[in-house]
C-alpha cells in the first residue's frame, strides 16, 4: 500500500498462549480465569531453590506450529534467560529462547484483497508466561495474580512482510485459525491467549526501510489495525514536516485511538539472555518431528482456497467455514459423498446450522446432526422427494434427535406430491374457483400466477412439488 | 570417645543393637551444642525441641520393632541454603532473615524418610559466597582447631559442626569448593558430589551449572553413608542424572592396589604451603606404598579456571539472586519511593557486599557488549577444561592434589582482599567447572597445629573410588583425630 507516496512495512511479533494441561515448568493447572493465586506453586513463584522441568507437550504443540508455518525445526536448541525487574516476574528473569529458537526459516500464506500472499516467518520459540499487576480503587498500590505465570507460549516472528493493516490483520486472523485448527490454543481474544507486539515503518518507494517504532499492547486484531494506521499516519507526518522517526517502544492505547512513547532506543533494556542453566538442552529427534508433522491436518489457509477454487464458495462463505476446524470439518465430510452439491451444504452450514450453534452456544458436532444425515437431508430436498419448507421441518428435528429422515417424512407426511395427474386434478379446482385470477393473468397481469400457485400448494396443504405445479398452471393458463 | 565425638557409622551399629537410644544421642550433642557453639558458632538456627522429638519417636519405631535406616536417629545438621519445610532458611542473608519455606528440598524429603534428626541450620558464607563463612549475616564461625581462625567457606557452620562434635554428620554445598575447602580446614571429610548426582531441587540456587549438595563427616564410611541416603535421580531436578547409584559405603573395599593415581603438577605450582605440599605427596607415597601406581599429569588449562569460574559463577548468581526483590518473601526496605526506589533499597539494604560485589560482576559479564569477551569465553574454557580432565582420566583413576594450597587463616585476615580470598579456591573450581566428583580428607597438620586436606578427584560418577582410595587412606593412618576444644 502506498500512502501519501509512503510505503509502509510491517512485522509482528505474536504471543499465543498454549493450552496444555500443565504449565510450562510445573504440574501447576494451566487455566484461564481461576481465583487469585491458586493456580501456584513454589516453582512457579519462584521461590529460593526451585527449580523448573520443562513440559515437553509445550515443544510438541510449538513444533506443530513450527510445521504449519512451514518452519525448519531445530533438532538441538536449548532455553535462555531474559533477566528484567517486574513485580510479576517473580524470578526476575524469563525463560525463553534467545539465539536458536525451536522453529524457524518459514512462511506463511494468506488470502487478501483476492490474492494470496506470502509472509515470511523468522522464527518460533516457546517462553513462559508472567503473572497479572492488579489495580483497583478497592485497595491502594498494586496487588499481583501469579495465576498466569509459567503458562506456556510461542512467540511467533514475522518477517517485515506486510504492507497495510489489512494484510496485518489477514496474518493475525490465519495465525488463529490455524491455532485452533492445531488445537494448541484456545484463542479467547478477550483472555489474552493471543497478543502481538507490532512493528512498523515507512519508506519512499525504492529507498531503503525507514525507522521502526515498537508498538505494544495491542490486545486485540482490530486494535492492531488501528494501532498500525495511527502509526502510519505518525511517521508520515513527521517525515513530511522533514522531522526524523525515533526508534523506540511505544504503547498503544486502544481506548484514546493513540500511541505514546514507553522508551527510546537509549533506554533500551539489556535483557542479558544467557543460557538456562537449570534446563537441558532441548533435543528433538527426526521421528518425532516427523510424526507431530503427520498429525497437521489441511490448514485454513489452504482449504480457503480450495473451498474458492474447487467448489466456487465465495471469499466470505470460503473463509467463514474454513477458519473454524470443526466447520470446515463438517464441510469437508458432507461433501466427501458423491453427487451432494457443496453449495447447498455451505448454505446449510452458514445458515440454519448457523443459527442453530449460536442460539445454543455449541457446534455442529455436539449436536444430532451428523454429516450423514445433512446429506440425506440436502438429497431428499434436491431430489425433489421434500420441499425447502419441509426441510427445515425435519432438520429441526433432526438437530436436535437422532431420528430417522425417511420415517419423519412419512410421520409428518412431508412428501411431496409430484404425481403429475394428482397435482392436475388440484390445478383444475384451483383454476375453476380463481376464475378473476385467470382471466387476469390472460389480460397480462403475470403476477397472478404466483397467486394461483400459491392457492394450489395451499390446496395441497404445502406438499405439491412447486416447481412442478407451476409448470402444469402455466401449460393449462396458456392452452 | 564421647558419643558427639564417635563416628557416626558406629553409632548407627550402637543405635542398631540398642546400646544407645536416639534419645541419648540426641541429647549429648546438643549438650555439646551446649558447651561449645558460644565458642564455635556453627548454628544459625538450632532445632533441639523437634530433633528430640524425632529422637524419641525413631527410638519407638526401633522398640516396635520397625526396620529403620542406617541414619535413623542421627543428629545430623543441615546448611542454611538447604530448603527445610517449617524452619527458618536464611542463607546467611539478612534478604532471607525471616524466610520459612513451605517446602522441603529433595535431599530432606529423602533424609526424613531416612528418620535423620535435624539438628537445626548451619552458618554459611552469605548465599555461599565466600570461603570464610566471615560473609555471614549472622555471626562468624570459628575454626575448631583454633577459634582466632575461620573455618573454611562457604559450608563453615556444616564443617565446624562436625569438627567440634555438634553434629555427627552434616550436609554442606560446593559451588567452588565450598565443602571441600572448609572440610580441609575443619579436618574433616568431604564430599563434592558429581554435577547431577544429588537433586539441587530446595537448594537455594548460588551458581546453577556448578552447585552440588553433598555431605560432610568426621571419617570416609561417614560420608559415604550420607552420600548413599541422598544421591539419586529426581525428577524435579532436570540436571539430576538418570543413572542408578550402588550403595557406596557396602560397596567401599578400602583397596587401592593397582589403582593409578595421577599428580596434576599445576595443582603444587606457585602459593601453595611448603606444609601443605610435603602432608599431600606424603599421603600419595603412602598409597604408593600399599599398592598405588603414581604417576605425574597435566591439565594445562588450570591456571585459567579460576577465572572462569569466577565469570560463570558470578553471571548465574546475578540472575539467580534477582529475585530477591521485596516483592514476595524476605527482606523489603522500609521506607521508598516508587517501585523502583523499592527494588534499589531491599537489595542494597538485604544483601552484603560479597554478595553485590558478585552481582556486579555477574551482571557486567552478561551485559550486551560484554558477553562474548567474558561469559562466552569462560564457557569454550570450560569446555577445554572438561576434555583435558577427560583425556587424563583416560590414563588414571584418581587425582591426588591439595584441597586448598594454605591452612586455616584468621578470621578478618582476607576479608577486604576478594582476590586473595578468591585464590584459596584456585584448587577446588577446576572440579566444578568441570563438573567433576572430589572429596577432601585430612592428611596431616602444618606447624600450628592446623589440618591440611588432600584432595582426591575422580571421573565423574566415580564416586567409589574416591571413597575406596579414602578409606585406604584413614585405615593406613589409624583413623582421623579430633580438635581439642
Amino acid at each position: 500500500m502506498i500512502k501519501e507516496g509512503y510505503e509502509v512495512v510491517i512485522g509482528l511479533e505474536t504471543h499465543a498462549e498454549l493450552n496444555t494441561e500443565s504449565k510450562i515448568y510445573c504440574s501447576c493447572k494451566n487455566q484461564f480465569g481461576l481465583e487469585v493465586n491458586t493456580q501456584v506453586c513454589p516453582v512457579c513463584m519462584g521461590m529460593p531453590g526451585t527449580l523448573p522441568t520443562l513440559n515437553e507437550k509445550v515443544v510438541d504443540y510449538a513444533i506443530k506450529m513450527g510445521h504449519a508455518l512451514n518452519c525448519t525445526i531445530n533438532t538441538v536448541c536449548k532455553q535462555d534467560r531474559k533477566n528484567y525487574f517486574y513485580p510479576d516476574l517473580p524470578k526476575a528473569y524469563q525463560i525463553s529462547q534467545a539465539e536458536v529458537p525451536l522453529c524457524q526459516n518459514g512462511y506463511v500464506d494468506i488470502y487478501v484483497d483476492g490474492e494470496e500472499k506470502r509472509i515470511g516467518v523468522t522464527r518460533i520459540h516457546i517462553e513462559e508466561d508472567a503473572g497479572k499487576l492488579l489495580h483497583s480503587d478497592k485497595f491502594s498500590g498494586s496487588l499481583v495474580d501469579l495465576n498466569r505465570c509459567g503458562v506456556p507460549l510461542i512467540e511467533i516472528v514475522s518477517e517485515p512482510d506486510m504492507r497495510s493493516s489489512a494484510e496485518a490483520k489477514a496474518y493475525l486472523e490465519t495465525l488463529k485459525s490455524i491455532l485452533q485448527y492445531l488445537g494448541i490454543c484456545d484463542c479467547k481474544m478477550q483472555e489474552g491467549s493471543i497478543r502481538c507486539d507490532v512493528n512498523v515503518s515507512v519508506h519512499k518507494p525504492g529507498e531503503p526501510f525507514g525507522t521502526r517504532s515498537e508498538m505494544k499492547n495491542v490486545n486485540s486484531f482490530s486494535a492492531a489495525v488501528r494501532g498500525i494506521d495511527y502509526e502510519v499516519n505518525r511517521q508520515i507526518e513527521i517525515l513530511k514536516s522533514g522531522g526524523v522517526v525515533d526508534q523506540e517502544t511505544r504503547r498503544w492505547d486502544d481506548e484514546k485511538g493513540v500511541s505514546v512513547s514507553m522508551r527510546s532506543k537509549e533506554d533500551a533494556q539489556d535483557y542479558r539472555y544467557f543460557p538456562e542453566p537449570d534446563l537441558l538442552t532441548i533435543v528433538v529427534d527426526k521421528e518425532r518431528i516427523a510424526s507431530l508433522k503427520d498429525e497437521i491436518p489441511e490448514l485454513p489457509n489452504k482449504k480457503l482456497i480450495r473451498y474458492i477454487k474447487e467448489f466456487g464458495l465465495n471469499i466470505k462463505e470460503a473463509a467463514a467455514i474454513s477458519e473454524n476446524f470443526e466447520k470446515a470439518e463438517f464441510f469437508d465430510k458432507c461433501v466427501s459423498f458423491e453427487s451432494i452439491s457443496p453449495r447447498s451444504v455451505c448454505n446449510w452450514l452458514l445458515g440454519d446450522i448457523a443459527r442453530f450453534e449460536n442460539a445454543n452456544n455449541i457446534s455442529v458436532w455436539d449436536t444430532c446432526l451428523t454429516p450423514e444425515k445433512l446429506v440425506e437431508l440436502i438429497s431428499v430436498i434436491d431430489s425433489g422427494k421434500i420441499s425447502n419448507a419441509a426441510g427445515k421441518t425435519v432438520f429441526d428435528i433432526i438437530v436436535k434427535e437422532d431420528r430417522d429422515i425417511t420415517e419423519i417424512i412419512e410421520e409428518k407426511s412431508l412428501a411431496q406430491v409430484s404425481d403429475v395427474s394428482a397435482l392436475e386434478t388440484i390445478a383444475d379446482e384451483v383454476l375453476l374457483q380463481n376464475e378473476k385470477s385467470v382471466s387476469d393473468y390472460k389480460n397480462g397481469k403475470t403476477n397472478a400466477l404466483g397467486f394461483l400457485v400459491g392457492q394450489c400448494m395451499k390446496a395441497s396443504r404445502g406438499k405439491a412439488n412447486p416447481s412442478l405445479m407451476k409448470d402444469i398452471i402455466l401449460k393449462k393458463l396458456n392452452s | 570417645m564421647e558419643l558427639y565425638n564417635t563416628n557416626g557409622y558406629e553409632l548407627s551399629e550402637m543405635l542398631r543393637t540398642k546400646k544407645i537410644s536416639s534419645a541419648e544421642l540426641t541429647e549429648a550433642v546438643f549438650s555439646r551444642i551446649d558447651s561449645v557453639e558460644q565458642s564455635v558458632g556453627a548454628y544459625v538456627t538450632l532445632d533441639k525441641e523437634n530433633s528430640v522429638r524425632k529422637a524419641k519417636e525413631v527410638d519407638d519405631k526401633r522398640s516396635r520393632g520397625e526396620e529403620l535406616s542406617p541414619l535413623a536417629g542421627i543428629p545430623v545438621g543441615i546448611k542454611d541454603n538447604i530448603s527445610t519445610k517449617g524452619l527458618l532458611t536464611t542463607c546467611s542473608s539478612k534478604m532471607l532473615s525471616d524466610y520459612v519455606p513451605p517446602f522441603n528440598a529433595t535431599v530432606m524429603d529423602k533424609l526424613i524418610k531416612q528418620d535423620v534428626v535435624v539438628t537445626g541450620k548451619l552458618n554459611m558464607d552469605e548465599f555461599a559466597m565466600g570461603s570464610s563463612t566471615e560473609t555471614s549475616y549472622f555471626k562468624k564461625t570459628k575454626n575448631p582447631y583454633d577459634i582466632s581462625r575461620i573455618p573454611g567457606g562457604s559450608s563453615g557452620g556444616s564443617a565446624a559442626a562436625v569438627s567440634a562434635g555438634e553434629a555427627v554428620m552434616t550436609l554442606g554445598s560446593d559451588t567452588g569448593g565450598s565443602i571441600r575447602q572448609p572440610a580441609a580446614y575443619c579436618g574433616v571429610v568431604g564430599l563434592k558430589p558429581t554435577y547431577g548426582a544429588v537433586s539441587r531441587f530446595g537448594l537455594v540456587a548460588f551458581a546453577s551449572s556448578l552447585d552440588q549438595i553433598g555431605p560432610i563427616g568426621r571419617c570416609v564410611k561417614d560420608t559415604a553413608m550420607l552420600f548413599d541416603a541422598i544421591c539419586g535421580y529426581d525428577e524435579k531436578d532436570a540436571t539430576s542424572a538418570n543413572i542408578k547409584h550402588p550403595s557406596y559405603l557396602n560397596s567401599m573395599n578400602g583397596e587401592v592396589k593397582g589403582l593409578k593415581i595421577g599428580i596434576p603438577k599445576e595443582y603444587f605450582s606457585k602459593g601453595i604451603d611448603n606444609s601443605v605440599k610435603t602432608a599431600v605427596l606424603n599421603a600419595v607415597k603412602l598409597l604408593e606404598n600399599n599398592g598405588a601406581l603414581v604417576k605425574e599429569v597435566s591439565l594445562p588449562s588450570t591456571d585459567y579456571a579460576l577465572n572462569a569460574y569466577y565469570i560463570i559463577s558470578s553471571a548465574e548468581a546475578s540472575s539467580n539472586l534477582a529475585r530477591y526483590d521485596g516483592v514476595k518473601y524476605g527482606y523489603r526496605a522500609k521506607d521508598y519511593d516508587g517501585l523502583i526506589d523499592m527494588y534499589e533499597k531491599t537489595r542494597s539494604e538485604g544483601f552484603g557486599d560479597e554478595v553485590k560485589r558478585r552481582i556486579m560482576l555477574g551482571t557486567f559479564v552478561l551485559s550486551s557488549g560484554f558477553y562474548d569477551a567474558y561469559y562466552k569465553k569462560a564457557r569454550l574454557l570450560q569446555r577445554r577444561i572438561s576434555a583435558e580432565f577427560s583425556d587424563v582420566f583416560s590414563n588414571v583413576d584418581v587425582l591426588c592434589a591439595p584441597t586448598v594450597p594454605t591452612t586455616a587463616f584468621k578470621i578478618g585476615e582476607n576479608i577486604d582482599n576478594p582476590i586473595k580470598m578468591y585464590a584459596t579456591d584456585v584448587c577446588t573450581v577446576t572440579i566444578n567447572i568441570a563438573g567433576l566428583p572430589a572429596m577432601s580428607i585430612p592428611c596431616g597438620y602444618d606447624d600450628k597445629g592446623l589440618p591440611i586436606g588432600l584432595q582426591l578427584i575422580a571421573n565423574k560418577f566415580d564416586e567409589q573410588t574416591l571413597f575406596n582410595t579414602a578409606e585406604c587412606y584413614e585405615n593406613l593412618i589409624g583413623g582421623f583425630k579430633h580438635p581439642e576444644l
